[in-house]
């Protein structure tokens, strides 16, 4: 990969911007657990091996309103795993001091809807942190989890999806895990890598998907992107809770004949062009689906990058199938989601284009 | 709304008292035969941070009482019925109930106007009420159905009354507290002598955001009144697990504050009439309503893992404010304990009504989840699930 933009012409080696080479196919064996279990297991791990780690947020000391913190508080301490006050730019900013001193900061947003007080603080002071001390200071040790989107439910307040938003700021890294397996191995590795990272946790999972997942300490690899399927007509891109529904939208598919390869993201920035672009140049077409609102969610940048490099093989334009350009409703939930019906049209429409 | 009977010529006082207990939402009716002045002393002392409080000695009158346990009856009926509203999965979405802080909303009511604003959190259902909303509209924004109040796209959290001065139902915690103070700095503008209450609870208090809201309206005197409903959980954590300082009506500083006991209606209406007229002349003032819930933060937290099942029965036994409003009007026999009863039966009957109202009225079409994205008529253009296939103006 070369930095054309900067016409220098440098080369950098294609894992540049994760830090670890670690495991790529943890071992299949382990328990099944659904995601807040997964998760609670990666912060257990996080606690023990680093001395240095800290778990807080609203109500996480009785285990959190996901109970993804359950068990920390009595086995590590109140000094380590401690409740906030309801103050999100509080926390936020309280978590980029200790992470500057060298801490890990484990931070947690109790839904991504109340994120935005602490928007401020993550993306100026965040952010820019290593920036702009010129590499004195930096919080690399801050993670934010936070659960995000749809659960049904939810309303304006408790189902947004913000990820779009961060991912416009550079010294952000963004991932979004699809299951528990990958939640436990993705959260350790945003845990210890040493930039600051946003985790999103897609909330409908956190007890519907259950998954395998081994006990033991695993990290997956940051901006990698995880090709979940094999197919030659058509890739699908997404992240979070909307790949079962791509999955389902594919199961679908193949009964008209059409072989569509489904992408994981997992990291979302920096994100793995490479890996979408092979896939493209393979397929000719391309759809992304996330539940954010269409215009300006990430799809468009994906969109916008894949047009960039492989315009002259894209038999279709892509297609982004998204949540509508409207505040998440309330009632008329079923109409805004980006549901398997929306993506199997238009996985038809760019087929047959 | 209510079918007012007809006055028999023999006029009793009797008749009289069931025909008023008949009247909906009577915060404030005059009538000729029952206004001798009762003075009522408030259960506590007010405590008070860098202003003189208000006396303890409130004056009312017979039709204030019945109708105060009127009101209350009806509010604390309406949470009940939607709580087995949840439960049956008729409501669904969030459900944050107010039941057992009911005197806050009647007592503010007492003391102010329709033109005063007032403006609130989640748990907004009652003041709804008491802004003169209706039962129907109510249960039918509950429910997600059109005749609802924010036409069914609102839900439990965002119940809004624009001509009763309720400026809504808010989602995120503190955010309506600075909102509250631009309202009043719209009544000072425009010189018309009303104020806005702005409510948070005891969680909201640790946002930064109040602490912006009240040095503005500090300085430049605005005409708002901050009330903190202190039911000294938020939502599970308690008062003094979040605040070094949960003296909430002393954390204004330079703005003064008073503790109110929150479960004596007559003390909140004492207080909020003292702070209307403090404010209108000297800016903000802080109001700390001491109250509680008997449900938990919302319908998907039971209440008792973070409370003792005694503490909520010790408060529902001790300060719970129908049975003191009870108990007023039995001693100064302004009614029967049969009377009340019926009231009361009457009250849930009209809820039940309101119920099965609502239960039958539409769903909103689907083409309203396209509307009031943006001002009707603007020409934006929204787009769909695929770009180029699902465009639309929005109306």
């Amino acid at each position: 990969m070369t930095l054309r933009g900067l016409g220098r012409g440098i080369s950098i080696g294609k894992r540049c911007f994760s830090s670890f080479t670690e495991v790529e196919k943890p071992p299949m064996d382990g328990k099944p657990i659904n995601l807040f279990s997964a998760i609670n297991q990666a912060l257990h791990i996080a606690l023990e091996t680093d001395p240095r780690a800290y778990v807080f947020g609203e109500d996480v000391g009785f285990g959190g309103v996901f109970r993804c913190t359950t068990g920390l508080a009595d086995r590590f301490g109140r000094n380590r795993v401690f409740n906030t006050p309801l103050c999100e730019q509080g926390i936020a900013g309280f978590a980029i001091g200790l992470a500057a001193m060298g801490n890990r900061a484990i931070a947690e947003i109790q839904f991504a809807d109340y994120i935005y007080p602490a928007f401020d603080q993550i993306v100026n002071e965040a952010a820019k942190f290593r920036y702009r001390s010129g590499n004195q200071f930096n919080c690399g040790g801050l993670t934010i989890r936070s659960p995000y989107g749809a659960v049904g439910h939810g309303g304006h307040y408790h189902s947004q999806s913000p990820e779009a938003f961060f991912c416009h700021v550079p010294g952000l890294k963004v991932v979004i895990p699809r299951s528990p397996r990958q939640a436990k191995g993705l959260l350790l590795a945003c845990i210890r890598d040493s930039n600051p990272v946003v985790f999103f946790e897609p909330k409908w999972l956190y007890r519907l998907a259950v998954e395998e997942v081994p006990e033991h300490d695993y990290m997956l690899p940051l901006s990698q992107a995880e090709v979940i399927r094999q197919g030659s007509d058509i890739t699908l891109v997404g992240w979070g809770a909307q790949l079962s529904v791509l999955e389902h939208a594919c199961d679908e598919v193949a009964k008209d004949g059409i072989s569509c390869e489904l992408i994981d993201l997992r990291t979302l920035i920096p994100w793995d062009k490479e890996t979408v672009e092979a896939s493209v140049r393979k397929t000719g077409r391309l759809l992304v689906s996330h539940e954010a609102p269409v215009t300006g969610g990430f799809g468009a940048e994906i969109s916008a990058s894949i047009a960039e490099r492989c315009f002259l093989r894209l038999e279709a334009p892509v297609a982004r199938i998204c949540g509508l350009d409207t505040p998440f409703p309330l009632v008329y939930e079923p109409f805004y989601m980006p549901t398997k019906n929306k993506v199997l049209d238009a996985i038809k429409a760019t087929v047959n284009y | 709304m209510a079918a007012v009977r007809r006055l028999s010529p023999s006029f009793s006082a009797a008749s009289l008292r069931r025909i008023l207990l008949l009247r909906p939402f009577s915060s404030s009716s005059a009538d000729a035969a029952d206004q001798r002045v009762l003075t009522v002393e408030t259960s506590l002392p007010f405590i008070s941070h860098k202003i003189d409080p208000p006396s303890r000695s409130v004056d009312t009158n017979p039709n204030e009482l019945l109708s105060f346990f009127r009101d209350m009856s009806v509010m604390r009926r309406m949470e009940i019925a939607a709580d087995s509203l949840y439960k049956a999965k008729l409501i669904r979405g969030f459900c944050h109930l107010y039941d057992g802080q009911e005197a806050v909303a009647v007592g503010m009511e007492a003391a102010i106007t329709k033109r005063d604003g007032i403006i609130t959190a989640y748990r907004d259902h009652n003041i709804y009420l008491g802004r003169g909303g209706s039962l129907f509209e109510a249960f039918a924004e509950l429910m997600g159905r059109r005749a609802g109040c924010s036409r069914g796209k609102g839900g439990s959290m965002h119940f809004y009354k624009k001509d009763a001065g309720f400026y809504g139902g808010h989602g995120i915690v503190g955010a309506q507290v600075p909102l509250g103070c631009g309202v009043a700095f719209a009544q000072k503008y425009s010189k018309d002598g009303n104020v806005t209450f702005a409510m948070y609870g005891d969680g909201a208090a640790n946002q930064g955001q109040l602490f912006e809201a009240l040095n503005i309206s500090a300085l430049w005197d605005l005409p708002v009144i901050l009330v903190c409903e202190n039911n000294h959980y938020g939502m599970g954590t308690a008062e003094w697990r979040a605040a070094k300082s949960p003296a909430y009506y002393k954390r204004g500083d330079y703005v003064p504050g008073l503790k109110v006991d929150g479960m004596d209606v007559f003390a909140v209406k004492q207080a909020c009439k003292f702070a209307k007229d403090y404010a209108l002349k000297n800016g903000p003032l802080i109001l700390e309503m001491d109250t509680y819930r008997y449900h938990g933060h919302s319908m998907s937290d039971p209440g008792s893992t973070y409370r003792t099942r005694d503490e909520i029965s010790g408060v529902r036994q001790e300060r719970d404010p129908i049975e003191r409003i009870r108990k007023l009007i039995l001693s100064h026999e302004l009614a029967t304990a049969a009377e009340l009863k019926d009231t009361e039966k009457q009250v849930r009957k009209e809820v039940d009504e309101a119920i099965a109202q609502a239960k039958e009225s539409p769903m909103p079409d689907p083409s309203e989840l396209f509307t009031n994205v943006y001002v009707k008529g603007f020409g934006v253009e929204a787009f769909g699930a695929d770009r180029k296939e699902v465009k639309a103006f929005l109306p």
